[in-house]
């Protein structure tokens, strides 16, 4: 059965933490650092903020696993595909 | 073993006497499976756009130097706030608080209508300096992405004005509050997604 009934999570602490996530990430944009350093930092700073969204704003944390599932099921997908289309190109 | 379902059932629990399936009410399990298609729907336009960059790097400016980056935080702040008013008005409404529900669901929708307008004001800018979409790829992908992108964001924005209406005639309990949830994962998905462009789209 679905996991509703749970204390609701920090949202307004998470808020914050979102925001200054985003503050880091424009001050990482403007860094003279190598052009491939500052893509890795960007994207795990990105990806970390998505995924703070999806566990704790979207529930994906207290939903059922079987749900937990269907949702992250189209992402190895997403992964293949950008793979197969890039190959494409020599790099 | 199947039996009638008293008439005060949970209405945010899958229905009695069926199959658990997914362990959700099917509103929620549709909406997922929606936003799964989503994802292969933005991952299209993303992977199309890491291509064309990577072959033809050429076409595209460093960051600031044609998109308003600053102007585009502010939005994504604007969007990040929608988010959490979102997820408070969610949260009012299982504690069974009407009141926070429509003052909350009310917050979401200027924010996300501003988001929006900030959007527009960027477009209107950016063609007033030239940067349109027949520019080449650097133009062209762009608009797709954050079209497409915005397009959702005014969607959800209907849809919240829906959701809110209803909310105000008093159609949302503790007990069954499904079109709150609904609309809520749809417009944090459209958060999410627009992090991921930001980074890609302005800051890359």
């Amino acid at each position: 059965m679905e996991k509703d009934k749970h204390a609701h999570p920090n949202y307004i602490g998470i808020f914050f933490f979102l925001a200054a996530l985003t503050a880091v990430e424009l001050g990482v944009a403007f860094l003279p650092w190598p052009k491939m350093v500052l893509i890795a930092l960007l994207i795990f700073l990105a990806v970390w903020k998505a995924v703070l969204v999806a566990l704790y704003y979207m529930h994906l944390r207290y939903e059922p696993t079987r749900l937990r599932l269907l949702a992250i099921a189209p992402l190895p997908l997403a992964v293949i595909l950008v793979v197969a289309v890039t190959r494409e190109y020599r790099w | 073993m199947a039996h009638a379902a008293p008439i005060d059932e949970d209405m945010m629990t899958p229905p009695r006497g069926y199959e658990e399936g997914a362990g959700v009410y099917n509103e929620k399990l549709g909406m997922w499976v929606f936003l799964g298609s989503e994802v292969m729907f933005f991952t299209a336009l993303i992977g199309a756009y890491i291509i064309l960059r990577v072959a033809h790097p050429v076409s595209w400016k460093p960051p600031g130097e044609v998109l308003n980056v600053s102007l585009t935080a502010v939005n994504t702040f604007l969007l990040i706030c929608s988010s959490v008013t979102m997820v408070k008005a969610f949260a009012a409404i299982q504690d069974g608080n009407l009141a926070g529900l429509k003052r909350w669901l009310i917050a979401t929708v200027l924010i996300g209508a501003a988001f929006v307008g900030v959007q527009v004001y960027e477009y209107m800018h950016l063609i007033d300096k030239g940067f349109v979409p027949s520019e080449g790829l650097y133009g062209s992908t762009f608009y797709t992405m954050t079209g497409f992108h915005g397009f959702h964001v005014a969607m959800g924005v209907i849809c919240l004005m829906f959701v809110t209406w209803k909310a105000f005639q008093g159609k949302y309990t503790a007990a069954d509050h499904r079109g709150v949830e609904v609309v809520g994962l749809y417009w944090h998905f459209v958060d999410l997604v627009w992090i991921i462009l930001f980074t890609i789209v302005y800051l890359i």
